[in-house]
């Protein structure tokens, strides 16, 4: 079963944007977090001192372990921002400052 | 008084809402901010708008409280009495010298880059609370969220991490959390609470006098049944393991003292964890606004005043017991701060079912948490090498040895000597684990403010000084 059924879920239609240069579907008012894991990536973060894999944590907001870039901005946290249209998300790597 | 006098209510969950309305109506001007894009807070969370839910309550229960709720925001909202500003995160709140009221400090939307100020004459905290996850091997790993953070993802946003899950910790929230993910499509391969059965049982007079919380624990209990989900009472989940991303955990059985039983454990394959050791309160505003705490929870008098003129708090920031005790705390909040924006004492009688209401669940909260509580020894048993700062990625084996080998006294020079808490999330996820391994008291805070604060946020506010 989807997770959607349960609530009847009539979604408007899915837009696109892009992770690491892949397409990505998200459904309006979806977060980026939201996005990824219907996707069925669960991480987009590579730590500052060992580049291990982070992604949702706490889920609302409080440990920053999702931290996401998003149009070139590192940082983002994926539980709270919504995908946009055209989104450009990347992996972020360390503090996402030094990506080329 | 020309002008009605306004109050700042920040959260907009149960304790949030119920002051908000319970104020409002009585000629109060709120201002209701809140850092979700809807109302609800977390029992109460919303599917995202564009989702098109059409049946959004399938979730929850309890859900003609609700429609009581949100249609008395809509009334109030309409009419003028309450402002709900959404997608606001609240920083600081602080006092204004002179006047006796307070300027709110919020960051707009959900980069939060935009500096928002608000006046009030008085301030409510409902800011709720966030969960606590003690550390073991492999808990950084993707897959493993907290308890919380997946109900709150499937809520909000109707997604799963995963398909197959292991609930784990210690805590009520365990239940709906494995029924709400068993609900949605997951396959639940285990709930595993480190309680054991009897010493639920040895509570049972002081949970029996909460009899519909109790009721709703049956029903979770056969919905699990139902969804055939093995529950694994004084259990544990050691480790979890995986590369790239979870792949299993090993779980084991706790003696009487809460040791785990040699030879008892085993591995479960799954991809999602789910974990969690019960809630902490949120009190960053209360501490800046210099609000004594009472534990790691804000103190409140009878009529949920802080001791700060002026600020009132209710809900999971004055200590964790649940939607209804934060409903029951918003309502006595709300006529609290009326009665005396308006300059007179308030009449307790007034409030007196609430006050049952607060009593009842307060006992109630105080029961369970004698009940539920976290393997005993778990800190001892954490091998050197597991992160537990997650934002700096400091293991057990260096805060052990800012204890031992370096002399640190007290949870602020392990943080200096470690770096574990200087991170983003400013130590809200190790403290606990710090504390559990250096033996100092859970320190809540010292944090300057709720939210990282962009520099050009800070540097375009006015000079007060
Ligand atoms: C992640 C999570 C999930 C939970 N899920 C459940 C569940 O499914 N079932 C259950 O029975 N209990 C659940 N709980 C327990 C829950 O806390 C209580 O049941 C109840 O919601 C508490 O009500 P409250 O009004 O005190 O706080 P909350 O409902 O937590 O509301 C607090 C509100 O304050 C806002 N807020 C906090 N800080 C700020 C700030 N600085 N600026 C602006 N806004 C702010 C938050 O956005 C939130 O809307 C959950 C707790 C957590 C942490
Ligand atoms: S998952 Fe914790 S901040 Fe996003």
């Amino acid at each position: 079963m989807n997770p959607l059924e349960p609530t009847r879920a009539r979604p408007g239609p899915a837009h696109t944007a892009t992770f690491d240069g892949r397409p990505l579907r998200a459904l309006p008012g979806q977060t980026v977090a939201a996005a990824l894991w219907a996707a069925g990536v669960t991480a987009w973060r590579g730590t500052r001192g060992t580049g291990a894999p982070r992604g949702v944590f706490c889920g609302i907001g409080v440990c920053f372990d999702c931290l996401v870039t998003v149009n070139d901005r590192p940082g983002q946290r994926a539980c709270l921002v919504p995908v946009r249209p055209g989104d450009v998300i990347r992996t972020q790597r360390g503090t996402g400052r030094d990506d080329d | 008084m020309t002008e009605r006098p306004r109050l700042a209510v920040v959260g907009a969950g149960p304790a949030g809402l119920a002051a908000a309305l319970t104020a409002a109506a009585r000629g109060v001007r709120v201002l209701l901010v809140d850092a979700a894009d809807q109302a609800g807070g977390q029992f109460y969370r919303q599917p995202a708008a564009g989702l098109g839910a059409r049946r959004p309550h399938a979730p929850h229960h309890r859900w003609r409280t609700w429609e009581r709720l949100r249609t008395g925001l809509e009334r109030h909202r309409a009419a003028g009495r309450i402002t709900h500003l959404t997608d606001h995160h609240v920083w600081c709140v602080a006092g204004e010298s002179g006047s006796g009221g307070f300027t709110v400090y919020a960051l707009r939307g959900p980069g939060q880059e935009e500096g928002v100020t608000v006046r009030a004459d008085a301030v409510l905290l409902a800011t709720g609370g966030y969960e606590r996850v003690l550390p073991f091997p492999g808990w950084t790993l993707p897959g493993v969220v907290t308890a919380g953070g997946a109900q709150a993802m499937l809520k909000g946003q109707l997604v799963l991490p995963g398909r197959t899950a292991v609930v784990a910790g210690t805590g009520p929230l365990l239940l709906p959390v494995a029924t709400g993910l068993a609900a949605a499509g997951a396959q639940v391969a285990a709930l595993v609470e480190s309680a054991g059965p009897a010493a639920l049982s040895r509570r049972l007079p002081a949970l029996a006098a909460q009899p519909g919380t109790l009721a709703e624990g049956a029903g979770y209990a056969a919905r699990l049944l139902r969804h055939g989900v093995r529950v694994l009472p004084r259990h544990t989940v050691l480790a979890a393991h995986g590369t790239e991303r979870l792949e299993a955990v090993t779980v084991a059985a706790l003696d009487r003292t809460g040791r785990p039983r040699p030879g008892t454990a085993r591995r479960v394959r799954c991809d999602t964890l789910a974990v969690g050791h019960g809630l902490l309160p949120h009190t960053d505003l209360a501490e800046t606004l210099g609000c004594a705490l009472s534990g790691t929870a804000v103190r409140v008098d009878a009529e949920q005043r802080t001791d700060v003129p002026g600020v009132w708090a209710a809900g999971e920031a004055t200590g964790v017991g649940g939607a209804t005790l934060a409903l029951a705390e918003g309502r006595i909040a709300g006529q609290s701060a009326a009665a005396r924006l308006y300059g007179t004492a308030p009449d307790p009688r007034r409030w007196a079912a609430a006050d049952r209401t607060r009593a009842r669940a307060r006992a109630f909260a105080a029961a369970l948490d004698s009940v539920y509580a976290p393997p005993a020894g778990w800190a001892e048993r954490l091998p050197d090498e597991t992160v537990v700062c997650r934002c700096e990625e400091v293991t057990a084996g260096r805060v052990c040895e800012a204890v031992g080998t370096l002399g640190a006294g007290d949870a602020r020079t392990v943080k200096l000597l470690t770096r574990a808490g200087m991170g983003w999330c400013q130590g809200r996820m190790c403290g606990p684990a710090v504390a559990g391994l250096t033996g100092c008291p859970l320190d809540p805070g010292r944090r300057p403010f709720a939210r990282p604060v962009p520099l050009g946020v800070l540097a375009g506010l006015p000079d007060t000084e």
